[in-house]
């Protein structure tokens, strides 16, 4: 098992803790997990990344340059980062704010409108969460308790009361992700 | 003990913290600015001093003044504020004292850029500043090396009265890694009967120096230096071997680009290749035993680094021109990537053929 996740969006989108999320959840499981974030000079509402490794094997570089999965919050990442995730990778949009389809066609492709999901869920914050709920059950790369389970040491206590929010959200990802897993085989 | 995820520079706070370090001096440079950061919080709440200097110099000097006090000290910075310590690192050195320098190196030379490097080797083990001194230098490859060798290199610098660098890379201080802490035991630092620490009523002067005017005075002290390095030589080198056994070709490689080459070697033993890798820990002392002693065994050596080629010079004084010693490098932030390295290995396995 080995999977390279690269998150990419703009600063404020939870990209990084989204990373740190899943590198928890992997760890919780006992799995070699890496994350780096990238730190080049960024303006302030720039562009903001970060690489997630999981693996069954010791990880060499943390660096993730071959992504076998890109998740992309916004239009500049997919622009900047789809060429780069290896054939038969995955590619999850938010097609919320990205109003493009992918070039690729070697590799599947989601699109999500998490931003308006969140919405309706009544937090836009979580439209990181839908697409990891996604991410789940599309790799199978971790759990989705283990996802849970992290929310409760990532988050400082006084944030705990955003866990059930954050949870709807992962549900609301698992289940668009089945619905486009049944399309597919129909 | 339960592992808990952190980012190498927090490890790196955390480590010296737990070895008794409760002096902090350092000013803030990108990819190491977590690690001050994150002793601003916890140096407090064990009683220790954290104090963001006005320059790398004077953070150089506060640990100078600190370490002549008998205190495990630490400072921290990368390329740029190195440099700028060096003057008093020699000081340190010359005055035989005990600290931690952190360097975590960023693309140069010069102003050059934030990301990760190996490019100031010649810096760290050949010198530095002024003067005929080493650094004991230590290269973690993940964080929980970091943690671990935190705690050796405040009892190496007291053990041998020797300033300790860790030297590592921007990748290794922004990397999240699962590390475990173990119980939260806090080592004291050892009686320093030699420190400045007052003479308390008659007590035997005590001088902190590396003032000797009188060119006989300075030689002797010279010589005596020159054999505590000896000692530190003969006892203190480290490495690891991974599948170096029965391997024709060596691999060698510190920090993050020994995580990549573990990779290569892998990727070769999978396709029938005698290769292995030698992870320096030390770089300073030089793990020249090991080398000597593979160097029996193996055909060719293939040095990777994060510069144009620094500790291959090193690798080519262990190996006594017995065996050829070959250089894949990436310079000015790049990092190599494994399936570069592995062609290379690849190619000069086959006898140079592609």
């Amino acid at each position: 098992m080995f999977e390279g996740i690269l998150i990419a969006g703009f600063g404020g989108q939870g990209v990084l803790s989204t990373g740190q999320l899943l590198a928890y959840a992997g760890m919780m499981e006992d799995k070699h997990v890496a994350w780096i974030p990238s730190y080049g000079p960024e303006m302030r509402g720039g562009t903001a990344n970060c690489g997630i490794t999981i693996s069954d094997q010791p990880i060499s570089s943390p660096v993730v340059s071959e992504p076998t999965v890109l998740i992309a919050m916004n239009r500049p990442s997919l622009e900047k980062f789809e060429p780069a995730v290896v054939p038969g990778g995955l590619i999850l949009v938010n097609s919320s704010l990205i109003n493009i389809k992918t070039k690729r066609t070697d590799v599947r492709t989601v699109y999500m409108p998490a931003n308006d999901l969140a919405e309706e869920l009544g937090n836009s914050k979580v439209a990181n969460n839908i697409i990891l709920g996604a991410l789940l059950e599309l790799t199978g790369v971790v759990s989705a308790d283990a996802v849970l389970e992290s929310l409760k040491k990532v988050l400082p206590p006084k944030r705990h009361n955003l866990i059930p929010v954050n949870a709807e959200a992962l549900e609301k990802g698992r289940e668009l992700a089945c619905k486009f897993k049944e399309k597919k085989s129909s | 003990m339960a592992k808990v995820l952190m980012k190498g520079n927090e490890a790196l706070g955390e480590g010296a913290v737990r070895a008794g370090c409760r002096y902090f001096f350092g000013y803030p440079i990108t990819p190491q600015s977590e690690l001050p950061h994150y002793l601003a919080k916890r140096m407090p709440e064990v009683g220790g001093l954290y104090l963001q200097s006005e320059s790398e110099t004077a953070a150089a000097n506060m640990v100078f003044g600190a370490a002549g006090a008998g205190a495990r000290v630490m400072t921290s910075s990368s390329g740029p504020g190195i440099s700028l310590m060096q003057e008093g690192i020699s000081y340190i050195a010359g005055a035989e004292l005990p600290c931690v320098i952190v360097n975590m190196i960023r693309g140069g030379p010069g102003l050059g850029n934030i990301a990760p490097a190996q490019s100031d080797y010649f810096q760290a083990v050949k010198g530095g500043g002024h003067g005929d001194y080493r650094l004991i230098c230590l290269a973690p490859a993940s964080v929980q090396e970091i943690i671990d060798l935190m705690q050796d290199a405040f009892d190496l610098a007291d053990k041998y009265r020797n300033p300790v660098m860790l030297l590592a890379d921007g990748v290794l201080g922004q990397m999240m890694e699962p590390v475990e802490l173990g119980e939260e035991k806090i080592a004291e630092a050892p009686e320093k009967p030699w420190a400045a620490t007052g003479r308390k009523k008659g007590g035997p002067k005590r001088l902190i120096n590396s003032l000797y005017i009188v060119p006989e005075e300075c030689e002797k002290h010279n010589i005596k230096l020159a054999q505590k390095y000896d000692t530190i030589r003969r006892n203190e080198q480290r490495w690891e071997e991974y599948r170096v056994d029965d391997a024709t070709m060596i691999l060698v490689a510190f920090g993050t680009c020994a995580r990549i080459c573990k990779a290569v070697v892998d990727s070769a033993r999978n396709e029938g290749m005698a290769v292995g890798l030698i992870r320096p820990i030390t770089v300073w002392p030089y793990p020249t035993d090991v080398i000597t002693r593979v160097r029996e065994k193996a055909e060719q050596f293939l040095v990777v680094e994060m510069n144009m080629g620094q500790m291959i010079e090193d690798v080519k004084l262990a190996v006594e021109g017995m065996r050829p010693v070959h250089f894949y490098g990436r310079s000015g932030g790049m990092m190599p990537v494994a399936r570069d390295v592995f062609g290379e290995v690849k190619k000069l396995y086959n006898g140079g053929a592609a």
